[in-house]
């Protein structure tokens, strides 16, 4: 049987759910709700990351072995805050991956797309797999993917909005033309925007808040896995489309009529 | 600056808009996605104490999806009680016959040594306002002593110019705190007779020389007590969404300091109730929903264990408001009394213990 994986740059896997690890009510419950998930990449906010103190409590909740852990660089302004968190981090002993996000606005966190691809340039010369976050623009997703770039993360609303996808044109466009992996992040705030999300073609969703913020956070990631599941088997299976009209359910059986 | 554009707002109109909000204010504050004035000051109002309840849950929901189940852990460092002011509160007050002390860098590093110890990363370095003793150049050389120590350093010392708080910026400090203390100009006169804080405008227009100068964040805030609340709090909001609107760089925060006992003897003019107190902090959470809201340890234990989850992000612990407090055990110098005097460990445990996690680094001083 033809294996379905998710490959981004030199690294393949088997879960398409990403996994942010703010807002979690105590580093056990995000332990288990990334277990719970079954994800291979969690993403941490470096500036919440001591990476002075080896035994921080934030990253030893993280099984490194079997996770692929992608620094973000949320916080940063500007170019050059970004590519100063991305270089640190991979000196500290991070992987050369990087979850880049630009987002000079503290209030709704928007991506500044100039500063993200400046920023994206000069790391993908420095060697990093650029993951970057991004708002649902085709054209910037383009310039990006000829940059190198290993992913491209356009959000579906409004960072911790859970308002699901308010981008959808955008996205079908981006997914119609990406020559790279597409993973969906922001705004997906019940499992059920992920499993569009998967259903419409996107590679992969990154969810953080509505699983952390969950009245049940491992539940929740739970059922977010499924969704996930559910949404790419329904994209793989080949969705029907929609008509205005009632359609009838074999069409000679209608021409025998006439 | 908003010093152009204070004059603009009719503090009679605005009164008005305060005294005549009721039920039916309150109850249309709580459908809508984006508060105006008038619906924060129904929040405000006598008209909200039934709808406390319902209004307290739509906050704390509004945070939880915001910021998460996390407090932000910081630290007050009182470098000086030095004070060249004349505020008839405030214990710094520099005709009140008290001892002055002003910390060499070398003593502020030992009361930051048992900050550190304690574990928290944020700080915020406080002064009395004289800049004769604390002044940008002492302030920066501090901070360059310390960014190795913390991740975050904020100031909250006399307004200065915006060269000032770009030099500041680069010396490593982040955030800037300044309290407008009372938004009515003749209140402010009164209580203010002396000293170069006189100058309201200038002090009005120092979160945005803060932001020019590069500061990521400015906190802005009015003494609880001092003046009308409901007028000064409607004012706060106003300026904190201005700075919302005009600097979208910028965060903004907001703290709740309500008037305490100090040297001098002041007693408030306006007490400020506890369900007053609620009712702002919900209030600004729906207002500005982004706002990071900040307690601190001029509450007592028992209150800020029952309010933080309706709107704070951030808070104190363990707290000392006198120069060399934390080395030296000396209370005696203290700009207030601290009401919350548990533990830093005993109050992360409390946060802990109502399903959230006590964060300590949220920053790094490569952002800077």
């Amino acid at each position: 049987m033809h294996s379905d994986v998710l490959t981004i740059g030199d690294r393949t896997f088997q879960s398409r759910l990403l996994l942010g690890t703010g807002k979690f009510a105590s580093n056990d419950i995000m332990r288990q709700s990334i277990e719970a998930s079954n994800t291979e990449v969690v993403t941490v906010a470096l500036r919440r990351v001591d990476l002075d103190a080896p035994q921080d409590d934030m990253l030893n909740h993280i099984n490194g072995d079997s996770i692929l852990l992608l620094p973000n660089t949320a916080g940063a302004r500007d170019a050059d805050e970004a590519v100063r968190l991305a270089r640190f981090a991979r000196n500290a002993g991070c992987p050369s991956w990087v979850k880049l996000e630009v987002t000079p606005d503290p209030r709704y966190l928007l991506p500044d797309p100039l500063e993200t691809y400046k920023a994206a340039k000069v790391l993908i010369a420095d060697g990093f797999h650029v993951l970057p976050y991004i708002n649902a623009d085709p054209v910037l997703c383009k310039h990006l993917e000829e940059l190198g770039c290993a992913t491209v993360m356009p959000l579906g609303s409004p960072i911790g909005s859970n308002k699901g996808i308010k981008t959808r044109e955008n996205l079908r466009i981006i997914i119609e033309q990406a020559q790279v992996p597409v993973v969906v992040d922001a705004g997906l705030g019940a499992p059920s925007h992920a499993a569009e999300a998967m259903e419409m073609g996107a590679d992969a969703v990154l969810v953080n808040t509505a699983i952390a913020v969950a009245r049940h956070p491992v539940a929740m990631a739970r059922a977010f896995a499924k969704a996930t599941e559910a949404g790419r088997e329904a994209f793989l299976a080949g969705l029907g489309g929609s008509s205005d009209i009632a359609n009838a359910s074999s069409p000679l059986k209608g021409l025998m009529w006439e | 600056m908003y010093s152009e554009v204070f004059p603009s707002i009719d503090q009679n109109e605005l009164m008005s808009v305060i005294e005549e909000v009721g039920s039916r204010d309150v109850q249309v504050a709580l459908q809508k996605d984006q508060l105006d004035i008038k619906d924060f000051a129904a929040l405000i109002s006598p008209a909200a104490d039934p709808y406390i309840e319902e209004i307290a849950n739509k906050a704390h929901q509004l945070t939880v999806q915001r910021f998460g189940r996390t407090i932000l852990m910081y630290a007050p460092l009182y470098v000086s009680n030095y004070c060249t002011n004349g505020c008839r509160y405030c214990g710094f007050n520099h005709q009140n016959l008290m001892e002055r002390h002003l910390l060499s860098h070398g003593q502020a590093l030992d009361d930051a040594a048992v900050i550190a110890s304690e574990g928290f990363r944020h700080l915020l370095l406080v002064s009395g306002e004289d800049p004769r003793y604390v002044d940008e150049q002492y302030l920066g050389e501090l901070a360059v002593k310390l960014k190795g120590r913390f991740s975050s350093i904020g100031v909250e010392v006399q307004p200065l110019e915006e060269s000032g708080y770009r030099h500041l910026s680069e010396c490593g400090v982040d955030s800037l705190t300044i309290y407008q203390e009372t938004y009515n100009t003749e209140l402010y006169s009164e209580v203010h007779p002396s000293g170069k804080k006189r100058d309201f405008n200038y002090r009005l227009d120092t979160p945005e020389r803060g932001a020019l100068g590069g500061m990521r964040k400015v906190g802005l805030g009015v003494l609880l007590g001092l003046g009308n609340v409901s007028l000064d709090a409607c004012n706060l909001a106003l300026h904190a969404r201005y700075i919302m609107q005009n600097y979208w760089r910028t965060q903004v925060s907001v703290s709740f300091p309500r008037l305490r006992a100090a040297e001098g003897g002041f007693q408030p003019y306006d007490p400020v109730s506890d369900r007053t107190l609620l009712k702002l902090i919900c209030a600004f959470r729906l207002y500005t929903v982004d706002a990071v809201l900040v307690l601190s340890t001029r509450e007592s234990a028992q209150f800020r264990d029952a309010v933080f989850p309706c709107g704070i992000t951030q808070m104190s612990a363990g707290s000392k408001t006198n120069p060399g407090g934390y080395s030296s055990q000396d209370d005696t110098l203290e700009q207030f009394h601290v009401e919350d005097s548990r533990s830093v460990a005993h109050v992360a445990a409390a946060i802990r213990e109502q399903g959230y996690e006590a964060v300590w680094k949220d920053w790094d001083p490569l952002l800077v």
